[in-house]
């Protein structure tokens, strides 16, 4: 098992850092421009297309920063990995659906309305 | 009870196989990282459902600032592809470049912290501190906790550094620095919902 003298490499490459690197750059740059300079007209739109460059990115530094891939340590990293999506899906839509349907479904109380929310 | 227990403890191989010292190290890292995740995605959730509630004071449009955020992206990314730089350096037994490739992290990672703080000085000068509204709790939460977990990193970076140039390149450092390099790069990933969701969501918002 061990009979090479280095146990611990770090599987990389100077040629997947820099495709790394490049593909962020772009993954960065575009977002921030489509924000700045307020390319798209609806916000909806612009939106929708930072958050899908976002995942983007995040795929980019999984593979060419973290080395993910489905046969680390025996594919057991990947399930790890699987596994905290779903968590983080459902916390992130389960806290945003429940806590918007309070906020719709919530009685207006007078003190809670816009015109009188500058009173103590 | 007590036979149960002396029968597993006959229980063993005849020939245990061989493991490197500390080689599922990088596996338990990484789960360790996945529950890091969670601690993040609660905080965005938190964000998520609080980053609109102004309370009648500065929103996210007015406070935040997108070029300075644009120079964080920028030092956090770069220090990631140096650090990367430094792991090839290791890779090839080249020690004083490794360090040389460390050092030039770790002043990346310096400057976003600087920037950062700098930010939240600025914040809470202008009366936008973390105790104004809902949204600036949840907004100095959610970002402090990434930059409490980058100034780690930057302690981290430095002592084995240290434990590098007394010790040279053993096999437990280079351990130490492959879980050192996940959590950086980990780290990036954060960031990068981090500017998505709050700083360019927040203006579009």
């Amino acid at each position: 098992m061990s009979t090479h003298k280095n146990d611990f490499a770090s599987h990389a490459t100077l040629r997947g850092y820099l495709t790394g690197f490049g593909l962020s750059v772009i993954l960065t740059v575009i977002p921030f421009w489509l924000v700045m300079e307020h390319v798209l007209a609806s916000p909806v739109a612009t939106a929708v297309s930072i958050m899908a460059l976002a995942v983007l990115q995040v795929l980019v530094h999984m593979v060419y920063f973290l080395h993910m891939n489905l046969k680390l340590e025996d594919g057991w990293s990947f399930m790890a990995l699987i596994f905290t999506l779903i968590l983080v899906v459902i916390t992130l839509t389960g806290s945003l659906w429940v806590m918007y349907n309070l906020n719709v479904n919530m009685m207006p109380m007078p003190a809670m309305s816009p015109e009188t929310s500058q009173l103590p | 009870m007590a036979t149960s227990l002396t029968d597993r403890s006959t229980f063993h191989l005849a020939h245990e196989p061989h493991h490197a010292d500390g080689g599922s190290t990088l596996l338990g890292f990484w789960i360790y990282l996945m529950s890091d995740c969670l601690v993040f995605a609660m905080l965005f959730a938190t964000f998520g459902v609080l980053g609109g509630s102004y309370a009648g004071g500065p929103t996210a449009k007015e406070v935040l600032e997108l070029p300075l955020v644009a120079v964080n992206t920028a030092m956090l990314l770069m220090s990631s592809i140096t650090y990367g730089f430094a792991m090839l350096a290791m890779d090839r037994n080249r020690m004083r470049l490794m360090l040389a490739w460390l050092a030039i992290t770790g002043v990346f990672g310096a400057c976003f912290i600087g920037i950062e703080l700098s930010e939240f000085h600025h914040l809470v000068a202008d009366g936008a501190g973390p105790q104004r509204s809902a949204f600036l709790s949840s907004f100095f939460t959610l970002v402090g906790t990434h930059g409490l977990h980058v100034t780690c990193g930057l302690v981290w970076l430095t002592t084995l550094m240290i434990q590098v140039i007394r010790y040279g390149l053993t096999q437990a450092n280079r351990r130490r620095l492959l879980c050192l390099s996940m959590f950086w790069h980990f780290l990036d990933v954060i960031w990068i919902g981090v500017f998505t969701f709050v700083y360019l969501m927040g203006t579009i918002r």
